[in-house]
């Protein structure tokens, strides 16, 4: 019998701890796929962030730290700065990242530092129970915008590879979803090119990842695939802000 | 001399006084003496005049503060008057006679005006005052050899200001000069 | 290597090189400055890392991360900057991680000033960072005595696998003394640092994970037990302190740092005027010198203590002296710094000073 599919070796055997239907697994195993075939899992260090990926050190299969909320892109820069061969990146949602820990990481994509982070954008607090996010959509109903997001209280959703394409140190970025199989493909690739820029030194890279959450949206796991088509990819458009290396090519 | 000086030197901004004291602690520890300098620092640093606080020693310094010193070291006016009154007996009080003209009295205290700035002047550099006073103070105190006072000015001009050494070393001689012509003698 | 005159901040720097410091990351704050501007001159030079963060917050988390890839660590800062540190020094803690912190105190709360204080000793010896953890704290009186402690600190840190703090006031910092940097350090054993998170290839087969969350209750506790088995261990065998003018002292003087050089000088005036008083000098704050106490002569008529702050090590002088002896209490703070005289005189009116 050939085996035609097995689980990467980039993630441990420990089973994850997301809810049915979110889309968390499907970056797991996007990025333990990446760190396989561009043969770095070994030298790897994954940063957990607080959110619901707190447990992430538990399941991808290399060297791990957890960080305090939002502070996962300082912790990375300690690590490489003293490790500069080995592999660092930050897994890390959208209240962690862009919310308390928008300083940190936009600093370190300042300093260029040589990292990649991979930021969950899913419009919402999922571990907590469901709060609004600095990423929550206009009219989006969460525990603490009941009657939806509006723009005079709120401001309007914070667009972070917009915000990142200005910032000089950033070699890579892009913005992804994975809410169906030809962008999960397309995830792939970016993920894979981000962590290929690191271990070529150039710069911090970045990979924003629509991402459902069905239980704190209160919708069924399909129809939260069909709300990043409808919902989120209209105010989040998908696509490459920056790739140092193409334009590296063009020049 | 005394086995513990407490000096306490104070000026404008800009007439040497950090460097004077500095001058003093490097030479005590080249000497292997104990040397203790800190700036003014805290809040006896309002009122536009810098000052810092000296001890040099034969054993292991105590305290940093002192309440009274030894000697006081006086570029200007305000700061005489800041800090005459809290010198020990037996004393000594040197300040700057071309900025203070009346006659200083403090009792049991030995009390020298040097004019340091119309001496320096004379050399051609008025940056150097704050070296004829030193000269004026070592003279004074004998606290330390020449060798080792040139050794630290030297150190303190490095390669860029090299050219300086002759000019600042004269200013000691100076200094010296005018206290020996006084005929006083202190240490 | 003959004695030389150095400030403080620099000594410190120079310290934790000659302590093989790998990697210093900090923020600027008055009154510790010259401690980044010397290692960013000197550990770049040699290949070592030095970074300055856009926070205090960051920085402290950067030490985290390179204290979990099992680099010897450092930051520094003064009291308002290591407020800020206190999260991230509460998760090395609880994640067993080494470095060395460096607090060089100024007057508080708030802002506060810039002046020389000791107003962080429940900042240091408490903490404010979450959960039932603790510092190794040091509390050196003078510039030699900070560079032989932070020379070893990492040692000690590494040993323990704990954060240690060296606290200075803000004098300690800015003052320049003869000092010589040849001092042996005492030598322990050190073991691999298996633990690191440096990559599996370091160590195949194992992942290593620097991690402070136990969602399990059990688990969670039987951390706390073993972090407080790790304090006793310290407690037994890392309390330092100094005994002075102990033969017979009519009043004895607790006192650290600079404060307690200005009670060296406050003894000296009074046996002039023939009046004997000890101190108990305690240079670990925590493991704070219990023992000490318990070397007072019953006939002594008081101890007092001594601080540039409010009476904060008040609290562990009163624990440690359990009721035995009437204790008073000298301060001075926001900067004001007493000179000997006045220390005299406290004495001299003890009754005064007795803590109801």
């Amino acid at each position: 019998m050939t085996v035609k599919y097995e689980k990467t070796k980039g993630l441990t055997d420990k089973p994850l701890s997301y809810c049915p239907g979110c889309t968390h697994g499907i970056v797991h195993k996007l990025v333990g796929e990446s760190l396989v075939e561009l043969d770095i899992l070994d030298r790897a260090i994954a940063i957990a962030s607080v959110g619901c990926s707190v447990f992430s050190y538990q399941f991808f299969n290399c060297d791990a730290q957890q960080a305090p909320h939002g502070r996962a892109c300082a912790e990375a820069t300690g690590i490489k700065r003293v490790l500069p061969d080995n592999i660092v990146f930050t897994y890390q949602g959208d209240g962690d990242l862009a919310s308390i820990g928008i300083a940190e990481t936009i600093h370190a994509a300042n300093r260029g530092e040589n990292i990649t982070v991979i930021f969950i954008n899913n419009a919402i607090y999922g571990m907590t129970g469901g709060q609004m996010a600095p990423t929550s959509l206009i009219g989006q109903k969460t525990t603490t915008s009941q009657d939806g997001r509006n723009q005079a209280d709120h401001g309007n959703p914070i667009k972070i590879s917009e915000m990142f394409k200005t910032i000089e140190g950033v070699a890579y970025l892009e913005r992804v979803a994975v809410n169906n199989p030809k962008n999960v493909i397309r995830a792939k690739k970016a993920i894979k090119k981000a962590f290929k820029y690191q271990k070529e030194k150039r710069g911090f890279t970045m990979i924003e990842v629509l991402s459902s959450c069905p239980v704190n949206w209160g919708m069924k796991p399909v129809d939260a695939l069909k709300w990043i088509e409808s919902d989120m990819i209209p105010n989040y458009p998908l696509g490459v802000f920056k790739d140092k290396g193409a334009d590296d090519e063009k020049n | 001399m005394k086995k513990t000086s407490n000096v306490k030197v104070a000026g404008f901004g800009g007439q040497g006084v950090m460097m004077f004291g500095q001058v003093l602690a490097y030479s005590a520890t080249k000497d292997e003496l104990f040397g203790l300098w800190f700036p003014s620092y805290g809040p006896e640093t309002r009122g536009g005049t810098a000052n810092c606080s000296v001890i040099v020693s034969d054993k292991q310094i105590n305290s940093p503060v002192f309440k009274n010193a030894d000697h006081l070291v006086a570029f200007n006016l305000p700061s005489l008057e800041k800090f005459r009154t809290k010198v020990e007996k037996d004393g000594l009080i040197l300040y700057n006679g071309s900025l203070i003209k009346d006659d200083v009295k403090e009792d049991n205290i030995l009390c020298i005006g040097v004019p340091v700035n119309d001496i320096a002047n004379d050399l051609g550099n008025v940056r150097v005052a704050n070296m004829v006073m030193m000269g004026a103070y070592l003279e004074l105190t004998k606290l330390f050899s020449d060798e080792t006072i040139e050794a630290i000015i030297k150190k303190f001009l490095g390669e860029r200001k090299a050219d300086l050494l002759d000019i600042n070393m004269k200013a000691i001689e100076k200094g010296k000069a005018f206290i020996k012509d006084l005929g006083v003698n202190y240490a | 290597m003959a004695k030389v005159l150095m400030k403080g901040n620099e000594a410190i720097a120079l310290a934790a090189i000659k302590g093989g410091v790998d990697a210093f990351y900090g923020y600027p704050i008055t009154p510790q400055n010259e401690v980044p501007e010397y290692l960013s001159k000197h550990l770049l030079a040699n290949g070592k890392v030095f970074l300055q963060a856009e926070s205090e917050v960051a920085a402290i988390n950067m030490v985290y991360g390179a204290a979990g890839a099992g680099k010897r660590v450092m930051t520094s800062s003064s009291s308002p900057g290591i407020a800020l540190k206190q999260e991230g020094i509460s998760y090395i803690a609880a994640a067993e991680l080494p470095c060395v912190i460096v607090s060089v105190m100024r007057g508080g709360p708030g802002l506060g000033g810039i002046q020389p204080s000791q107003a962080d000793y429940y900042q240091a010896t408490r903490g404010g960072g979450n959960g039932d953890y603790q510092l190794i704290v040091y509390a050196p009186e003078s510039i030699q005595e900070t560079i032989d402690i932070m020379k070893e600190s990492f040692d000690i840190a590494d040993y323990y696998r704990n954060p240690v703090m060296v606290l200075v006031d803000g004098l300690i910092g800015q003052m320049m003394e003869s000092v010589d940097f040849d001092k042996p350090v005492k030598e322990r054993f050190l073991p691999e640092k298996d633990w690191a998170t440096n990559g599996t290839m370091n160590h195949p087969g194992k992942r290593n994970i620097a991690n402070s969350l136990q969602i399990d209750p059990k688990a969670l506790e039987q951390h706390n037990i073993h972090l407080q088995e790790k304090y006793n261990t310290v407690k037994k065998n890392e309390v330092r302190y100094e005994l002075i003018n102990f033969d017979d002292p009519e009043y004895v003087i607790v006192a650290y740092g600079t404060m307690a050089r200005i009670c060296r000088s406050a003894i000296e005036l009074l046996e002039k005027e023939g009046i004997s008083v000890g101190m108990i000098r305690p240079i670990s704050l925590f493991p704070y010198p219990k023992e000490a106490f318990a070397k007072i002569p019953d006939k002594a008529k008081g101890i007092l203590t001594c601080e540039l702050s409010q009476g904060q090590m008040l609290d562990d002088v009163l624990i440690a002296n359990n009721g035995k002896h009437k204790v008073g209490f000298f301060g001075r703070s926001g900067g004001m710094l007493p000179d000997p005289e006045e220390i005299v005189e406290a004495i001299k009116n003890f009754n005064e000073r007795v803590v109801k």
